[in-house]
Protein backbone atom coordinates (compact mmCIF):
# COMPACT_ATOMS: atom_id res chain seq x y z
CA UNK A 1 0.00 0.00 0.00
CA UNK A 2 2.77 2.37 1.05
CA UNK A 3 4.80 1.44 -1.99
CA UNK A 4 1.89 2.36 -4.26
CA UNK A 5 1.61 5.85 -2.70
CA UNK A 6 5.29 6.56 -3.27
CA UNK A 7 5.00 5.56 -6.91
CA UNK A 8 1.96 7.78 -7.35
CA UNK A 9 3.81 10.76 -5.84
CA UNK A 10 6.79 10.21 -8.10
CA UNK A 11 4.69 10.15 -11.25
CA UNK A 12 2.71 13.28 -10.39
CA UNK A 13 5.82 15.51 -10.38
CA UNK A 14 5.93 17.53 -13.61
CA UNK A 15 8.89 16.75 -15.84
CA UNK A 16 9.56 20.44 -16.55
CA UNK A 17 10.11 21.22 -12.86
CA UNK A 18 13.34 19.24 -12.91
CA UNK A 19 14.60 20.91 -16.10
CA UNK A 20 17.07 23.73 -15.45
CA UNK A 21 16.22 27.19 -16.79
CA UNK A 22 19.03 27.93 -19.18
CA UNK A 23 19.67 31.13 -21.10
CA UNK A 24 18.39 29.34 -24.19
CA UNK A 25 15.05 28.73 -22.41
CA UNK A 26 14.64 32.51 -22.15
CA UNK A 27 16.26 33.49 -25.43
CA UNK A 28 14.54 30.98 -27.74
CA UNK A 29 10.91 32.04 -27.11
CA UNK A 30 11.88 35.74 -27.07
CA UNK A 31 13.75 35.52 -30.40
CA UNK A 32 11.01 33.23 -31.74
CA UNK A 33 8.37 35.82 -30.89
CA UNK A 34 10.38 38.67 -32.42
CA UNK A 35 11.31 36.81 -35.63
CA UNK A 36 8.92 33.96 -36.50
CA UNK A 37 10.78 30.61 -36.63
CA UNK A 38 14.05 32.06 -35.29
CA UNK A 39 13.55 30.34 -31.92
CA UNK A 40 13.86 27.01 -33.70
CA UNK A 41 16.66 28.13 -36.00
CA UNK A 42 18.96 29.20 -33.13
CA UNK A 43 18.48 25.71 -31.69
CA UNK A 44 19.55 24.17 -35.01
CA UNK A 45 16.05 22.99 -35.96
CA UNK A 46 16.62 24.44 -39.42
CA UNK A 47 13.79 22.87 -41.41
CA UNK A 48 11.15 23.39 -38.72
CA UNK A 49 12.32 26.98 -38.21
CA UNK A 50 12.25 27.79 -41.91
CA UNK A 51 8.82 26.20 -42.37
CA UNK A 52 7.44 28.17 -39.42
CA UNK A 53 9.03 31.38 -40.70
CA UNK A 54 7.69 30.94 -44.23
CA UNK A 55 4.20 29.99 -43.02
CA UNK A 56 3.79 32.77 -40.45
CA UNK A 57 5.41 35.53 -42.53
CA UNK A 58 3.39 34.47 -45.60
CA UNK A 59 0.14 34.56 -43.63
CA UNK A 60 0.95 38.00 -42.28
CA UNK A 61 2.07 39.31 -45.70
CA UNK A 62 -1.04 37.92 -47.40
CA UNK A 63 -3.19 39.53 -44.71
CA UNK A 64 -1.56 42.90 -45.37
CA UNK A 65 -1.81 42.39 -49.14
CA UNK A 66 -5.53 41.62 -48.79
CA UNK A 67 -5.95 44.99 -47.09
CA UNK A 68 -6.49 43.46 -43.67
CA UNK A 69 -6.65 45.64 -40.59
CA UNK A 70 -3.82 45.76 -38.05
CA UNK A 71 -5.31 46.46 -34.61
CA UNK A 72 -3.91 49.14 -32.33
CA UNK A 73 -3.89 49.17 -28.54
CA UNK A 74 -6.40 51.05 -26.40
CA UNK A 75 -9.32 51.39 -28.76
CA UNK A 76 -11.65 50.50 -25.88
CA UNK A 77 -13.62 47.90 -27.83
CA UNK A 78 -13.28 44.34 -26.49
CA UNK A 79 -13.03 42.72 -29.92
CA UNK A 80 -10.37 45.25 -30.93
CA UNK A 81 -8.40 44.44 -27.77
CA UNK A 82 -8.56 40.72 -28.58
CA UNK A 83 -7.49 41.47 -32.15
CA UNK A 84 -4.60 43.53 -30.82
CA UNK A 85 -3.48 40.65 -28.56
CA UNK A 86 -3.49 38.33 -31.58
CA UNK A 87 -1.64 40.83 -33.77
CA UNK A 88 1.06 41.49 -31.18
CA UNK A 89 1.85 37.76 -31.20
CA UNK A 90 3.55 38.16 -34.54
CA UNK A 91 6.29 40.22 -32.84
CA UNK A 92 8.69 42.04 -35.11
CA UNK A 93 6.27 42.09 -38.02
CA UNK A 94 3.72 43.90 -35.86
CA UNK A 95 6.33 46.51 -34.89
CA UNK A 96 7.25 46.85 -38.58
CA UNK A 97 3.59 47.28 -39.53
CA UNK A 98 3.25 50.10 -37.00
CA UNK A 99 6.41 51.81 -38.24
CA UNK A 100 5.42 51.54 -41.90
CA UNK A 101 1.74 52.29 -41.26
CA UNK A 102 0.44 49.04 -42.77
CA UNK A 103 -3.12 47.84 -42.25
CA UNK A 104 -4.66 51.25 -41.75
CA UNK A 105 -6.97 51.57 -44.75
CA UNK A 106 -10.71 50.96 -44.45
CA UNK A 107 -11.77 47.49 -45.56
CA UNK A 108 -13.21 47.96 -49.06
CA UNK A 109 -13.41 44.33 -50.24
CA UNK A 110 -15.12 41.24 -48.87
CA UNK A 111 -11.78 39.44 -48.63
CA UNK A 112 -10.32 42.35 -46.66
CA UNK A 113 -11.90 40.80 -43.60
CA UNK A 114 -10.10 37.56 -44.41
CA UNK A 115 -6.90 39.62 -44.44
CA UNK A 116 -7.62 40.80 -40.90
CA UNK A 117 -8.09 37.18 -39.78
CA UNK A 118 -4.89 36.11 -41.54
CA UNK A 119 -2.96 38.74 -39.57
CA UNK A 120 -4.52 37.83 -36.21
CA UNK A 121 -4.04 34.07 -36.75
CA UNK A 122 -0.43 34.54 -37.89
CA UNK A 123 0.17 36.20 -34.50
CA UNK A 124 -1.52 33.37 -32.59
CA UNK A 125 0.42 30.74 -34.55
CA UNK A 126 3.65 32.61 -33.81
CA UNK A 127 2.89 32.40 -30.08
CA UNK A 128 2.47 28.63 -30.49
CA UNK A 129 5.81 28.50 -32.32
CA UNK A 130 7.53 30.50 -29.55
CA UNK A 131 6.11 28.15 -26.88
CA UNK A 132 7.34 25.20 -28.96
CA UNK A 133 10.83 26.76 -29.09
CA UNK A 134 10.72 27.02 -25.28
CA UNK A 135 9.75 23.34 -24.99
CA UNK A 136 12.72 22.40 -27.17
CA UNK A 137 15.03 24.58 -25.05
CA UNK A 138 13.97 22.86 -21.80
CA UNK A 139 14.23 19.46 -23.56
CA UNK A 140 10.59 18.60 -23.14
CA UNK A 141 10.51 18.13 -26.90
CA UNK A 142 13.16 16.97 -29.37
CA UNK B 1 -2.60 50.26 -50.04
CA UNK B 2 -3.70 51.08 -53.58
CA UNK B 3 -4.17 47.59 -54.98
CA UNK B 4 -5.36 44.90 -52.59
CA UNK B 5 -4.82 41.23 -53.33
CA UNK B 6 -8.23 39.75 -54.04
CA UNK B 7 -8.41 36.04 -53.45
CA UNK B 8 -11.62 34.11 -53.91
CA UNK B 9 -13.19 32.87 -50.69
CA UNK B 10 -12.19 29.32 -51.56
CA UNK B 11 -8.55 30.12 -52.37
CA UNK B 12 -8.24 32.32 -49.27
CA UNK B 13 -9.58 29.51 -47.07
CA UNK B 14 -7.31 26.87 -48.67
CA UNK B 15 -4.27 29.15 -48.26
CA UNK B 16 -5.21 29.72 -44.63
CA UNK B 17 -5.62 25.97 -44.08
CA UNK B 18 -2.27 25.23 -45.74
CA UNK B 19 -0.16 27.56 -43.61
CA UNK B 20 -2.06 26.92 -40.38
CA UNK B 21 -1.69 23.15 -40.86
CA UNK B 22 2.10 23.44 -41.25
CA UNK B 23 2.42 25.35 -37.95
CA UNK B 24 -0.03 23.08 -36.11
CA UNK B 25 1.79 19.97 -37.36
CA UNK B 26 5.21 21.23 -36.24
CA UNK B 27 4.16 22.61 -32.85
CA UNK B 28 1.70 19.96 -31.66
CA UNK B 29 3.58 16.75 -32.44
CA UNK B 30 6.92 15.38 -31.31
CA UNK B 31 8.57 13.49 -34.15
CA UNK B 32 8.88 14.23 -37.84
CA UNK B 33 6.62 11.45 -39.05
CA UNK B 34 3.82 12.48 -36.66
CA UNK B 35 4.27 16.15 -37.62
CA UNK B 36 3.73 15.42 -41.31
CA UNK B 37 0.79 13.14 -40.56
CA UNK B 38 -0.89 15.60 -38.21
CA UNK B 39 -0.29 18.50 -40.61
CA UNK B 40 -1.96 16.58 -43.44
CA UNK B 41 -4.78 15.56 -41.11
CA UNK B 42 -5.37 19.19 -40.07
CA UNK B 43 -5.39 20.32 -43.70
CA UNK B 44 -7.90 17.61 -44.61
CA UNK B 45 -10.16 18.60 -41.70
CA UNK B 46 -9.96 22.28 -42.62
CA UNK B 47 -10.93 21.56 -46.24
CA UNK B 48 -13.64 19.09 -45.27
CA UNK B 49 -15.06 21.56 -42.75
CA UNK B 50 -15.03 24.24 -45.41
CA UNK B 51 -17.05 22.11 -47.84
CA UNK B 52 -19.49 21.09 -45.11
CA UNK B 53 -19.96 24.70 -44.03
CA UNK B 54 -20.41 25.71 -47.68
CA UNK B 55 -23.12 23.12 -48.28
CA UNK B 56 -24.79 23.97 -44.97
CA UNK B 57 -24.98 27.64 -45.95
CA UNK B 58 -26.35 26.64 -49.36
CA UNK B 59 -29.07 24.54 -47.68
CA UNK B 60 -29.96 27.33 -45.27
CA UNK B 61 -30.13 29.78 -48.16
CA UNK B 62 -32.51 27.58 -50.19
Amino acid sequence: MEKTEITANQTTQPAAAAAPITSMAILAPAIGWLIPGAGHIIQKRWIRGLLLMVSIVSMFALGIAMDGKVYKANTGDLLDILGFVGDVGVGGLYILSQLLDWGRSAIAFAVGDYGTKFIVVSGLLNIMAAVDAYHIAIRRKQ
Amino acid sequence: MILALQLYHFSAAVTFAFFASIVLGITLRNNQREMVRYGLQCFAWFVLGMFLAGWLMWLLHH
